[in-house]
């Protein structure tokens, strides 16, 4: 397909598409927001202010303010940069590494493909929430093992993915020719068949994107990584939630739902970006 | 089918060893000095030094995992630091509310999730399509300590039919005599249905948030499966030769689909053993969960390690009798295997 | 013309689906007949909607697929005006239907002769007791040797060749007077193929049923059917007795296919191709022969509706303006 070709199948999915072209629309807002967010914020996500503590919303504060005077909407932007970057690391950490890995694995077989899977296996014998748990509360309670902890357990779909692609274009007509005009092994990996697996592992890094920020903000819902005062939207779902039966809905409403759009957004993506990819495996 | 059950069993080992090592390598990778964490703050470094060396953690490395595997033998998890009680004791005691909660909630996953999955797959295009699809996508995307305060909030605060989230029983009532830890079943046995219906009304909620978590995977896979085989070379058989619609949907078309149904189960375990764990901190639920996040924010580090050992073992088992499921509804692995 | 009712009577059916790439006009104006114990070739290329033409007229036609209009008879029975639940009291009953490729057009995780009883539970009225006996007679019937045995098989355990005759073995389990065979030899190795014709035509003959035989291999048809409807693009082109197919084609499509068809003491090297492609059935500028722009005889006029029709002599019929 030239670039042109591609471009117009794009738009002409999308057009078709106007889900997806949503969904399109309202990464791109999100973006904005973890870009800019501390510019964008109306006040400092951080200020608590005593007199103007769990105010429902109002003119001023449109989301309301908390149990300790801030206002949630400040800190539900200013969240957007954190959360998105949490899952955008440990998203391309496990992509980084698990197609390395998978196509390894893929590519030379034997030994290196008997423990590259095994210890997909071992990752994915654990319920992998529980797993992340156990990880982040061995190896410290911080944001960047939050990051890790997420990597980790999103390690396996990427290397089955890769090695299961390489595996099967590796006696390729396309790869015995480069290997026939004197290419390495390791630069046919690179430049033969790694852009092979880029298509389907697309559609893995946005369904996972989703996945990752739920799980981040859920490890930091039970207390786990992020630390207040700091915005994050778990967070500010679990300081909220003792509010949320005693009638203060918006401390815990605002965040959740943001954090509920942010994963919607992301998995209509993934299904938009399948469709695009192959019209075929449409479920 | 014994000898294949055999295989299976055999099969699943290697995953055991891969999570005791795991589980042994994130126990030794604990941030600080194990010794100094149980010794306490007061403790001189004598004392530090002599908890070690109780401990073992004086030994070589390779020492102290035969004394870890040894331990686990025997059923062994250690202490908790902040009840003093056997961890493997407390975490028996609590995982029937766990289960109870996770197996109800599938159960009410899967009665709304086939049938919409199925009709939305003989219909395609039409509105109950389109809301399976939406269904699903939101489904997933739903944080799901998020939707349970949602819940809880609409239920309790606003229209006041549900009990307030603070665990299994309201505090007016005693727990049923033990029998298999399900307070549902245990109440039945006990013929005491006003404690049923107590027991019945607090897992309402945590039961449904769950639920619809859930719903959405399963929904997804009927809906695929259903249209792969619905399009199918047999199905068009079945119906060449007149079989009723609805035996051509449910005998024919149906069992076909469950299999990969059958094989996402496990993904879907994971996600609800997951989420137990988030579930049961919103509603002060008293299972294996909201131990290992209350040990957690206490620095107390047996049980959870302990919680993730058994949550992982039990991954396992659950796994294997998905495969064994399989096998009973698929001729087909037996020989291929 | 034959002057005998026949047993199925197609007249000016059409049928067209709706798919995301507009509306495929898959069927068009067909008319043919089936007599009482007769065989008909219902012969063209792989896409020239033979196999539509018997969903449509037994009513398994997808979702997406629907009748524009026309009728087909069967037994007293409008079945394009029918209902679902009268269609499929015919369907398995009636008019049975066996497809290509066996091995996926069977059940693959339900034992061959539970399905067998699921057309016979369904059909007649035998006790629940004699289903799993009348089975066994039914993979007897089809000379499945060890039916016994066979009976407890799943479709993967079993040859294409054996898959094949188990769904004739379902398809005629209760005794239809037409059996569609919707390129049954596909998918199946060269001996087998024969033995399969060769049971269906035996069977056939000892119950005096009708046989539709779809297949895109003219050679085939010409060894086992007593008439010819010769299919293009949607369209009948040309309905004939085999032998007087061969012996005079009229139209130049059928003369192309026969033409292309190998035959003892045939030339490889003068096997002709048949030039161009099946149209594009979702155009909306499809000209009244689908033919013509294929046709090295077209003339301007072959583009313009209706579609001529000739009666060439008896049950000779054909559907182009300058026959052959």
């Amino acid at each position: 397909m030239t670039e042109l070709a591609g471009l117009r199948h794009v738009r002409y999915v999308l057009a078709d598409n106007p889900v997806t072209a949503g969904a399109f629309a309202l990464f791109g807002f999100f973006v904005l927001l973890a870009l800019f967010g501390p510019w964008l914020a109306p006040f400092d996500p951080l200020a608590t202010s005593p007199d103007k503590v769990l105010q429902p919303p109002s003119a001023a504060h449109w989301f309301g303010t908390d149990q300790l005077g801030r206002d949630i909407l400040s800190r539900v932007i200013v969240a957007t940069g954190l959360d998105f970057g949490m899952a955008l690391a440990a998203v391309l950490l496990s992509f980084g590494l698990g197609c390395a890995l998978g196509a390894c694995a893929g590519y030379y077989g034997g030994w290196i493909d008997r423990s590259v899977s095994r210890l997909a296996d071992t990752i994915m014998a654990f319920p992998l929430f529980v797993l992340a748990m156990a990880i982040v509360a061995a190896l410290g309670n911080s944001v960047e093992n939050i990051i890790y902890a997420t990597a980790i357990i999103n390690l396996p779909f990427y290397i089955r993915v890769a090695r299961s692609e390489v595996n099967v274009r590796r006696n390729a007509g396309f790869v015995e020719a480069a290997r026939l005009s004197g290419n390495t092994e390791a630069r046919i990996l690179a430049f033969h068949l790694f852009p092979n697996i880029l298509p389907p592992v697309m559609v893995q890094i946005s369904l996972n994107m989703g996945w990752a920020i739920l799980n981040a903000a859920g490890l930091s819902f039970i207390g786990l990584g992020v630390r207040p005062p700091q915005p994050e939207w778990g967070i500010m779902v679990a300081e909220g939630a003792s509010y949320m039966i005693s009638g203060e809905w918006w401390v815990s409403f605002f965040p959740g739902m943001v954090l509920m759009l942010a994963v919607f957004c992301f998995n209509l993506l993934g299904d938009g970006l399948r469709d695009m990819i192959d019209p075929r495996r449409r479920t | 089918m014994l000898r294949l059950i055999g295989r299976r069993l055999l099969a699943a080992i290697p995953n055991v060893i891969g999570i005791v090592i795991v589980t042994f390598i994130l126990t030794r990778a604990l941030p600080g000095d194990p010794a100094a964490f149980y010794a306490g703050p007061a403790a001189t470094q004598e004392a530090v030094e002599q908890v070690r060396a109780k401990l073992g953690l004086d030994q070589p490395l390779w020492a102290q995992f035969v004394d870890y595997v040894g331990d686990l033998a025997q059923g062994d998890l250690g202490l908790s630091v902040s009840t003093g009680q056997q961890v493997l004791d407390e975490i028996l005691r609590r995982l029937p509310a766990s289960l109870e909660l996770t197996l109800l909630a599938l159960l009410v996953a899967c009665a709304v999730a086939l049938p919409l999955g199925i009709v939305a797959a003989t219909r395609p295009g039409s509105w109950i399509d389109h809301a399976c699809r939406l269904i699903t996508t939101l489904g997933v995307s739903l944080p799901i300590f998020f939707t349970g305060l949602l819940l809880a909030y609409l239920f309790y605060y606003l229209l006041g039919i549900a009990p307030p989230p603070v665990g299994r029983l309201d505090s007016m009532f005693a727990p049923p005599p033990h029998l298999t830890g399900f307070y549902l079943v245990d109440s039945l046995a006990a013929g005491d249905v006003a404690l049923f219906i107590a027991a019945g009304k607090q897992m309402i909620l945590p039961v449904l948030t769950l639920a619809i978590f859930v719903l959405a995977p399963i929904a997804r896979m009927t809906r695929a499966g259903m249209l792969g085989v619905l399009s199918s070379d047999f199905i068009r058989t079945a119906r060449a030769s007149g079989l009723s619609s609805s035996t051509v949907l449910y005998r024919y078309a149906f069992r076909n689909a469950m299999l990969p149904v059958v094989t996402t189960m496990g993904m879907v375990f994971s996600f609800m053993l997951g989420s137990n764990v988030v579930i049961e901190k919103v509603f002060a639920w008293p299972g294996i969960g909201s131990f290992a996040v209350d040990a957690l924010v206490q620095s107390d580090y047996a049980p959870v390690q302990g919680f993730v050992l058994v949550m992982a073992l039990l991954f396992v088992a659950i796994n294997l009798m998905i495969d064994i499921l399989y096998t009973v509804i698929d001729p087909r692995v037996s020989i291929d295997d | 013309m034959d002057t005998r009712v026949p047993l199925l009577s197609v007249e000016s059916l059409g049928v067209e689906f709706r798919t995301r790439g507009g509306i495929v006009h898959a069927l068009e104006d067909i008319s043919f007949s089936v007599g009482k114990g007769e065989t008909v070739g219902i012969v063209g290329e792989s896409g020239s909607g033979q196999s539509v033409l018997f969903y449509a007229v037994l009513g398994i036609l997808d979702a997406a697929g629907r009748i524009t209009g026309g009728r087909a008879v069967f037994g007293g029975l409008d079945l394009v005006r029918a209902s679902a639940p009268e269609l499929e009291e015919i369907r398995g009953r009636e008019a049975a239907m066996i497809f290509q490729n066996p091995r996926v057009a069977l059940n693959p995780i339900r034992k061959v002769g539970h399905q067998i009883e699921d057309v016979l539970a369904r059909h007649t009225s035998t006790p629940s007791a004699d289903l799993r006996r009348r089975a066994i007679e039914a993979l007897a019937s089809v000379r499945i040797p060890d039916p016994e045995r066979r009976y407890h098989a799943y479709p993967f355990e079993l040859s294409g060749g054996l898959c094949q005759r188990i769904m004739i073995a379902i398809a005629l389990a209760c005794t239809p007077s037409l059996l569609v065979a919707d390129e049954p030899t596909t998918g199946l190795d060269v001996t087998t193929q024969a033995a399969v014709m060769d049971l269906i035509g035996e069977l056939a003959r000892q119950r005096n049923m009708a046989t539709v035989l779809i297949t895109h291999d003219l050679g085939l048809a010409a060894e086992h059917c007593d008439r010819i409807v010769v299919m293009h693009a949607g369209h009948v082109v040309e309905t004939a007795p085999t032998a007087e197919l061969f012996a005079h084609p009229r139209h130049p499509y059928t003369a192309r296919l026969i033409a292309t068809t190998p035959h003892a003491g045939s030339d490889l090297r003068s096997l002709a191709a048949i030039p161009g492609y099946l149209p594009d059935l979702r155009r909306s500028d499809l000209p009244a022969c689908r033919f013509s722009e294929r046709c090295e005889r077209a003339e301007p006029a072959c583009g313009e509706r209706p579609l001529a029709r000739l009666d060439a002599g008896g049950v000779h019929s054909v559907a182009c303006r300058s026959p052959l």
